[in-house]
């Protein structure tokens, strides 16, 4: 089976990869090019662990194909901190506690920062909502909540206690 | 020595912990995300049927296929003979474990593993898999744990014959083991009593639904040499049974522990290991393997689904006089369910002069049940907090004061043989008591509900190793995986008994050849047991240390003192020194010892019992039967909570595991006996926007038998939801709900049949 060849930009670097058609951008990510920061989950769409940003939206990258990924840019969670600084939903993420096992903390975290782009100041329930293709079985959602919530007050330049 | 009394620096404070960073960026290494020059991948196929006997199965196509390196079967894997296992949590036995990685004989339920490939990439492996020929002989089946019961159901297994009734069965029957727990007399309690509540309840199996799918990674060297990466709560639980299923010594396998994405009990056992290793064995390459979420569903242990009966008799003032309940859990197709503990887990929190209990383990067509957090106790509270809710209605007592009426304390005899120490459920109640949830008025429309949790938490066998490094910085290594943040708790006791910040202190953890036995993560102990032989060797550093400043000094040991990280001369009379902090000591070891190290093994006693009670409102839509938890409080003895925020964060997480068994969480079964919710999307856990903020009242009754008065916590928060919320129900809607989950259709349904 002849492999395609794929140019794309990936955390702001251009990227080249060989893929087989039917590999999806997930597995790309982790067996291609070995960015294992994006977890599987389910493989289907429902858990959130393989959230990426791809052309500024947010997406889970088990439901794009590899190929899909021809001239596109993407960030995934490696790409999330700016060299040895971590990205305010990060350090909250650390503050708050709000991980336990810490293995859908890449997708919610991609996530997250996916909606402050979007919605700097959302209220509790809108950040609730735009978290819920993201499961955590680990947290009960409280301390997740409560850390983007203060990193959108940190972003917005407000600090909050 | 205890410093319960004492004050602390470091301990109860909230500092990050030291693996955070590696997992808010994706460096973390999960069993998934190990790779190996020239790795094949692994794949399992699986029964289609939920039971059949396996005539035939011809692997030749399969093997023939380019790109496929091996293929086994059971045959490649030794016959075990029946032999308990004490290895990992709950019941096991090594023969049904090998059987259950590997189908021999016979499938017992859709899923069960028939044979594995190993292939050069993903897509060789599946499509050699669908050239594994297997002639069956479809077997009626049986999916519900009543129905596996009865005479005429079909039997699992023709040697499994009822233990614990005498005289001994001479037919094999599905009843793997029935339990028995009396104290008082039950009868005579009854016929005393001036108010009776009798109820039958129902739960259903659910998935601990880790968001990792079972992982490993395993080669087989050519001198026999085994290596591990996997994901699991015990890298010496996975050592020993991989060894005792393909016949390994010990010492030829390490097991590397991969950080694991979630276990709540399931990752207690194997599945992958024995098999990737195996396939190792016949190819010489190294194996990974990964389970798909469908497999974790259809494959890997939920914990039991229940039938319940209970009968509660009580005096007028709500003194209770007799109680009485009849278990039946499934175990899934091998013996095992927590039947035992779920005995004695629902009524050990009062105070009950005459008990009657019985339990029934069953085998049915099923996936092998696995523990999950407080494995046995969510159940059977299920049932006792509920029927406590209808006689404190029946008697027109807050269901509080019932609870405080009866509870049990210090001294208190249970009915399954010991007696209460150092509990502190008493102080619990107190604290619902005061908190403002308990003492607002109930909203409008809503109904609020209480109910309690009991768990024994468990201690055991744990080894730990401090290191102080050459510059002054510290190293503790342990053999527990770090499941929820137990890496920042152990490096806390560390840093507070060495005087030094918790930042200096980098914890590990440690892989089979290079630590102490260390029995798994699961039971909650490892705060309790592996914080215990941690706290030890930090101590036996410290007097190392001060023998070593002695020696500087040239003056007796007894006259150093160790503070806050340096040593001091004790008093005026020891001398005028300046004090030796960690990093000269450490400078200077060559010439006072060499290497600064001390190992503690444990087997720890004592682990104090943790109690629980949760508060919750809820409304509910009478038209969609749709219930909303409105609030949501969880009080609970923690003894001493060394991080307070991992510690909130298991009961919050554990209450929200709760509100998904409660509300939405189940298997579905096609009349083939096919699980048909195999997939996040239909077996639907709770996200975000189906949960309020949780909050976690931390009680701290301190256990005498930890250094710093830790309790378990991870598994009392999951006992309580249930009943919490359909007494919640019960009130808000006036109906009782009795079976699991009460999901819209089913709320509906009570509420139709209620408005008649
Ligand atoms: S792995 Fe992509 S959503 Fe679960
Ligand atoms: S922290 Fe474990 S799944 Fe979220």
């Amino acid at each position: 089976m002849a492999k395609n060849y794929v140019t794309t930009t990936i955390n702001g670097e251009q990227t080249e990869f060989l893929c087989e058609t039917q590999q999806t951008l997930l597995d790309v990510l982790r067996d291609v090019i070995g960015l294992t920061g994006s977890k599987e989950g389910c493989a289907s769409g429902d858990c959130g662990a393989c959230s990426v940003i791809m052309n500024g939206r947010l997406v889970c990258s088990c439901l794009v194909l590899g190929v899909e990924a021809e001239g596109a840019t993407i960030t995934t969670i490696e790409g999330i901190a700016q060299g040895d600084k971590l990205h305010p939903v990060q350090q909250k993420f650390l503050e708050h506690a709000a991980l336990q096992c810490g293995f859908c903390t890449p997708g919610l975290i991609v996530a997250s920062k996916a909606l402050l782009d979007e919605n700097p100041n959302p209220t509790e329930t809108e950040a609730r909502y735009w978290l819920a293709g993201n499961l955590c079985r680990c947290t009960g959602y409280d301390k997740i909540i409560r850390a983007v919530m203060d990193a959108a007050a940190e972003l917005r330049g407000e600090s909050v206690g | 020595m205890n410093y319960i009394d004492t004050s602390l620096k470091v301990v109860g404070t909230r500092p990050i912990r030291p693996d955070g960073v590696d997992k808010v960026t994706g460096r973390a290494v999960f069993a998934a995300d190990t790779r190996a020059a020239g790795m094949l991948w692994g794949k399992v196929l699986r029964s289609p049927h939920a039971h059949a006997r396996i005539v035939s199965i011809d692997t030749s196509k399969a093997e023939a296929l380019a790109g496929v390196h091996a293929v086994v079967t059971a045959a490649d894997f030794p016959e075990i003979v029946s032999e308990e296992a004490f290895v990992g949590e709950g019941p096991m036995n090594f023969r049904d474990l090998s059987m259950n990685c590997m189908a021999r004989g016979k499938a017992l339920y859709e899923g069960h593993a028939l044979a594995a490939v190993a292939a050069t990439t993903q897509e060789i492996a599946d499509r050699a898999l669908a050239l594994i020929d297997v002639q069956y002989d479809v077997l009626p089946h049986v999916i519900d744990v009543e129905a596996a019961m009865a005479d005429d159901a079909p039997v699992l297994h023709d040697d499994l014959f009822t233990a614990g009734v005498d005289p001994a069965p001479t037919k094999p029957s599905n009843v793997a083991k029935v339990v028995t727990f009396r104290k008082g007399d039950a009868e005579a309690g009854f016929a005393e009593a001036d108010v009776i509540v009798e109820g039958r309840y129902t739960t259903q199996p659910v998935h601990q639904a880790y968001i990792e799918p079972h992982a490993c990674m395993a080669t087989y060297a050519p001198d026999g040499q085994v290596s591990i990466h996997s994901s699991s709560q015990g890298h010496f639980m996975v050592r020993a049974y991989t060894a005792k299923l393909l016949g390994l010594n010990l010492s030829n396998i390490r097991v590397n522990p991969a950080e694991i994405g979630g276990g709540f009990g399931g990752k207690t056992l194997v599945y992958l290991e024995p098999v990737a290793v195996a396939l190792s064995r016949k190819c010489g390459r190294t194996v990974k393997m990964q389970m798909t979420r469908e497999e974790v569903f259809r494959a890997s242990g939920p914990t039991s689904g229940a039938a319940m009966e209970i009968k509660i008799g009580a005096k007028k003032d709500g003194t209770i006089v007799a109680a009485k309940q009849i278990l039946k859990y499934q175990a899934g197709a091998f013996p095992g369910s927590p039947i035992g503990p779920g005995c004695m887990c629902g009524f050990a929190m009062y105070d009950l002069p005459n008990v009657d209990v019985v339990g029934y383990d069953v085998v049915s067509n099923r996936p092998k049940v696995a523990a999950y957090r407080a494995p046995g106790a969510p159940i059977t509270s299920f049932a006792v907090e509920c029927a406590l809710d209808d006689l404190a209605l029946k008697l027109d007592l807050d269901p509080l004061t019932l609870r405080e009426k009866n509870a049990a304390k210090n001294g208190t005899k249970t009915h399954y043989g010991p007696t209460h120490h150092n509990i502190g459920f008493t102080a619990v109640l107190d604290a619902v008591k005061a908190h403002p949830h308990w003492k607002s008025p109930v909203k409008e429309g809503q109904g609020r509900g209480l109910a309690c949790g009991f768990w024994f938490n468990i201690g055991g066998e744990s080894s730990a190793q401090v290191h102080v490094n050459e510059d002054g910085t510290v190293t503790a290594a342990t053999g527990s995986p770090d499941i929820g943040g137990s890496r920042a708790s152990i490096g806390m006791m560390v840093a507070e008994v060495l005087g030094v910040p918790p930042t200096t202190v980098r914890t590990i953890v440690a892989d089979t050849a290079s630590i102490g036995f260390t029995f798994l993560t699961g039971g909650s102990r490892v705060t309790f047991a592996t914080g215990m032989a941690a706290t030890q060797a930090a101590e036996k550093v410290v007097e190392d240390l001060k023998r070593r400043a002695a020696q500087t000094w040239e003056i007796p040991v007894e006259a150093v003192e160790w503070k806050d990280g340096k040593a001091y001369p004790a008093g005026s009379n020891a001398g005028a020194f300046e004090p030796l902090d960690l990093a000269t000591l450490a400078l200077k070891s060559p010439r006072t010892g060499g290497p600064i190290i001390a190992e503690v093994s444990v087997n720890a006693q004592g682990a104090g019992p943790g109690f629980g009670a949760h508060i919750c409102d809820v409304s509910v839509d009478r038209e969609t039967g749709q219930v909303t938890i409105e609030r949501y409080t969880a009080v609970q003895d923690v003894g001493k909570a060394i991080h307070p925020s991992y510690v909130e964060g298991q009961i919050q997480g554990g209450a929200a595991q709760g509100i998904g068994w409660a509300l939405n969480e189940e298997y579905i079964y096609n009349d083939k006996g096919q699980m048909e919710n195999p997939g996040f999307l239909d077996y639907r856990v709770p996200v975000a926007s189906d949960v309020p903020m949780i909050e976690a009242v931390l009680v701290e009754v301190p256990n005498p038998r930890h250094p710093f008065g830790a309790r378990g916590v991870g598994e009392v928060p999951i006992i309580p939801p249930m009943a919490a919320i359909g007494n919640a129900i019960r009130r808000a809607a006036g109906v009782r709900m009795h079976d699991l989950p009460m999901s819209p259709p089913k709320l509906r349904a009570a509420l139709d049949a209620a408005s008649g």
